[in-house]
């Protein structure tokens, strides 16, 4: 229970078909001083929220502390993989180390039979296979950062929210009284708030700045920059660069420290390479795949093979460190991280 | 529901809540008044102050009424050190309660010297230790009576004693929250120039404190204002809860005996139970030297948190450390200046005992714990 509206409703949901349902919210991150974020998602305002819809729907509550698991599996690889040149996505990191691993693998201490979240996605079991699959509701669907889980996750995990439209899931919240029930969804990272992660990486991990060239894809220099943490494929914005024509970061070399700037037309990735591929029904096959790779992007047709990802047609700004999800139509076969792009 | 949290809260003592009514809308009064509905609620207040005095050892103005154990604290800290006295320091030990160290930090920030002590492996503080600490700039020292975390008891007389041989202008304070109802608090045989009492930990109100202030000391009051309690706690009395802690400060004294003997056997016996039936259980109460009501224990491999939600699922109240903003454990400083790692700490819980606690209780409530802890395992 994160104290927005949707893992209220989910909570309320499981209520109201007879299971003996159990709240807890994820104490995940601490200040420098130790305290609590009050800003960002996830917040002690968060933590009361859920506390109080517990409350009313007269169920057992309790604040479990994962800062340790969260600061290793997400917060020191945001740091490690900026440092490398890529773009991580820490919510998915969270998902994949913290929510559905470290909190899942509690469950029988707890004597509990499954873990309910309120993401938008849906799972089914079909011939005694799991399925995971989008959300009702298209523009809300979270399926993306659920692609790595596995049979193992989906057998003890469940989506209640997921059949609903976000408005449906309002008016329920609404109905029951909840005071979630219109709050805004939170759209920052959790640990760093409602500043630029750049500023956070400065406090944290201020070592990752290291200056370095921009050059062009001929590896002419044209400009410096103070450090590849502050970059993300595609960017545009920043580059510090008066070049005539828009330029766009293209590649970033975190080993020589190096930022190549180019053209829009030389944003076009073909191929990607895939790291940590997973498959939510065991071991995939290689062949056609509709792939999203960013959060909130359609799919596009691509080709499998041997953990390559080979586009249809060649798109743009695709980051390594973000995760490209695997569909077919609905469903969602698995999921892999971007690493290298050609 | 089996409550063993009693060193967090207790229940109030019926005889201590029926005392209070009166003072809601019949003897309403504030007592710093002319007419006669000031003077009845005067004269309850000044009743109730005698009452705790005589069972202290006190003077009746010695006493002052405080809103409880971690306003006490405060104000006989900052009021010894702020005084304008030209003695500006502070000792105090590791395994003090938060009351006691987070005031010590802010007096460190504000520039004033701030020594604290160590302890050994069983939470005890030397006297020696204190004595070698104490300068010809220390205002006060503060050493707690028994320790809310572990119950490990310490020897105030030889603290005090110590403490006015290195300096005899140097006040001693002792919070002596988890002690009293237990031990035997007497100012005089102490030794003591403050005291600190909460009301709620032996079945009085919450919000209900005093603190004692031998006669003579000056403090500067922590809270300004109207000059009650001769000018040392300003604000309008809460009668109610003087006569709530005087109530249950005499109902306390009168079973203080039966407290120490019963509450102890049934505490030694849930101890006894959990080391037969577990074997590998490590008991970080130390064996001597222990109040009567507190167990604090560690099951190796066994996430504190995990086990109190588990007690609590299966009707058993317990706690470790102090509970954060947002409701997580936190890890006990106790435990660790004890010299438990943070992981230990984590694997430690605290059950105590109070006046509502029977035998059987802690027959069950042992069951309980060995079952949880054998499926863990």
């Amino acid at each position: 229970m994160s104290g927005g509206v949707d893992s209220s409703v989910a909570a309320a949901l499981m209520k109201d078909a007879g299971h003996d349902v159990m709240g807890v919210t994820l104490k995940l991150w601490s200040g420098p001083g130790g305290e609590a974020p009050t800003a960002g998602c996830c917040t002690v305002s968060d933590a009361e929220d859920a506390r109080r819809v517990a409350a009313q729907l007269d169920i057992p509550y309790y604040v479990l502390d994962h800062t340790d698991d969260f600061r290793d599996g997400v917060v020191d690889r945001f740091v490690h993989d900026y440092a490398a040149g890529r773009t991580p996505n820490p919510c998915i990191e969270c998902n994949r180390t913290v929510k559905f691993d470290r909190l899942l693998s509690r469950l029988d201490d707890f004597e509990c039979d499954v873990l309910v979240t309120g993401h938008h996605a849906r799972s089914r079991v079909s011939d005694g296979t799991w399925q995971l699959l989008r959300g009702s509701d298209a523009a809300k669907d979270q399926s993306y950062v659920l692609s790595m889980l596995t049979q193992r996750e989906l057998a003890r995990t469940r989506f209640p929210v997921g059949e609903l439209t976000k408005g449906e899931v309002r008016q329920m919240a609404a109905g029951m009284g909840m005071r979630t029930a219109h709050k805004p969804e939170s759209m920052d990272i959790c640990f760093v708030g409602q500043r630029d992660y750049r500023g956070f990486l400065r406090d944290i991990a201020p070592e990752v700045f290291e200056s370095g060239p921009l050059v062009d894809s001929e590896g002419h220099e044209v400009g410096s920059h103070e450090g590849v943490a502050g970059f993300t494929v595609g960017q545009r914005r920043g580059l510090g660069v008066a070049l005539g024509e828009p330029r766009f970061v293209i590649r970033i070399d975190a080993g020589t420290s190096t930022v190549v700037v180019g053209r829009r037309d030389e944003l076009s990735v073909e191929r990607v390479g895939l790291d940590q591929v997973t498959w939510t029904s065991g071991s995939g096959a290689d062949g056609p795949v509709m792939a999203q790779y960013r959060a909130h992007g359609d799919p596009v047709p691509g080709w499998l093979t041997d953990s390559t990802l080979i586009f249809d047609e060649p798109q743009e700004a695709v980051s390594p460190g973000q995760t490209v999800a695997f569909y077919d139509d609905d469903l969602v076969l698995g999921g892999a991280l971007i690493g290298a792009t050609q | 529901m089996i409550y063993l949290d009693h060193a967090a809260t207790t229940p109030m003592r019926p005889e201590v809540w029926k005392a209070m009514a009166p003072f809601g809308s019949e003897t309403f009064g504030n007592p710093s008044g002319v007419h006669g509905v000031s003077r009845s609620a005067k004269n309850a207040l000044e009743e109730s102050r005698e009452k705790i005095a005589a069972i202290i050892g006190a003077q009746p103005l010695e006493i002052v009424f405080t809103s409880g154990g971690t306003e006490s604290d405060n104000l006989a800290i900052k009021g010894a050190v702020l005084n304008a006295s030209p003695r500006q320091g502070l000792v105090t030990s590791a395994i003090e309660h938060e009351a006691v160290l987070e005031t010590a930090d802010f007096l460190k920030r504000l520039g004033m010297p701030v020594s604290i002590v160590g302890v050994d492996s069983e939470a005890r503080v030397d006297p020696a230790e204190v004595a070698d600490a104490v300068t010809e700039d220390t205002a006060v020292v503060s050493v707690m009576m028994v320790n809310n975390e572990t119950g490990t008891v310490q020897d105030v007389r030889a603290i005090s004693d110590a403490v006015k041989r290195a300096n005899p202008e140097t006040l001693f304070h002792t919070d002596a929250v988890q002690a009293f109802g237990g031990e035997a608090v007497d100012v005089v045989s102490l030794g003591i120039d403050l005291l600190t009492i909460s009301a709620h930990k032996f079945g009085g109100p919450k919000g209900s404190g005093i603190l004692y202030v031998r006669d003579g000391i000056a403090l500067e009051p922590v809270i300004h204002g109207g000059g009650q309690e001769l000018g040392r706690r300003s604000g309008t009395h809460d009668v109610a809860s003087a006569v709530g802690i005087a109530t249950a400060v005499e109902a306390a004294q009168a079973d203080r005996e039966r407290f120490e003997t019963e509450t102890r056997a049934i505490r030694d016996d849930m101890e006894r139970r959990l080391v037969d039936d577990l074997g590998e259980v490590m008991v970080n109460t130390p064996m001597t030297g222990r109040s009567s009501h507190h167990l604090n224990v560690r099951f190796p491999g066994i996430r504190n948190e995990t086990l109190l939600m588990l007690l609590d699922q299966h009707g058993v109240a317990a706690s470790a450390g102090s509970a954060c903003q947002s409701g997580a454990a936190t890890v006990s400083h106790v435990l660790e200046a004890m010299g438990l790692t943070p992981d230990q700490a984590r694997e430690s819980v605290r059950f105590t005992f109070g006046w509502t606690s029977t035998p059987a209780e802690a027959v069950e409530a042992a069951s309980i714990v060995a079952g949880i802890v054998s499926r863990l395992r």
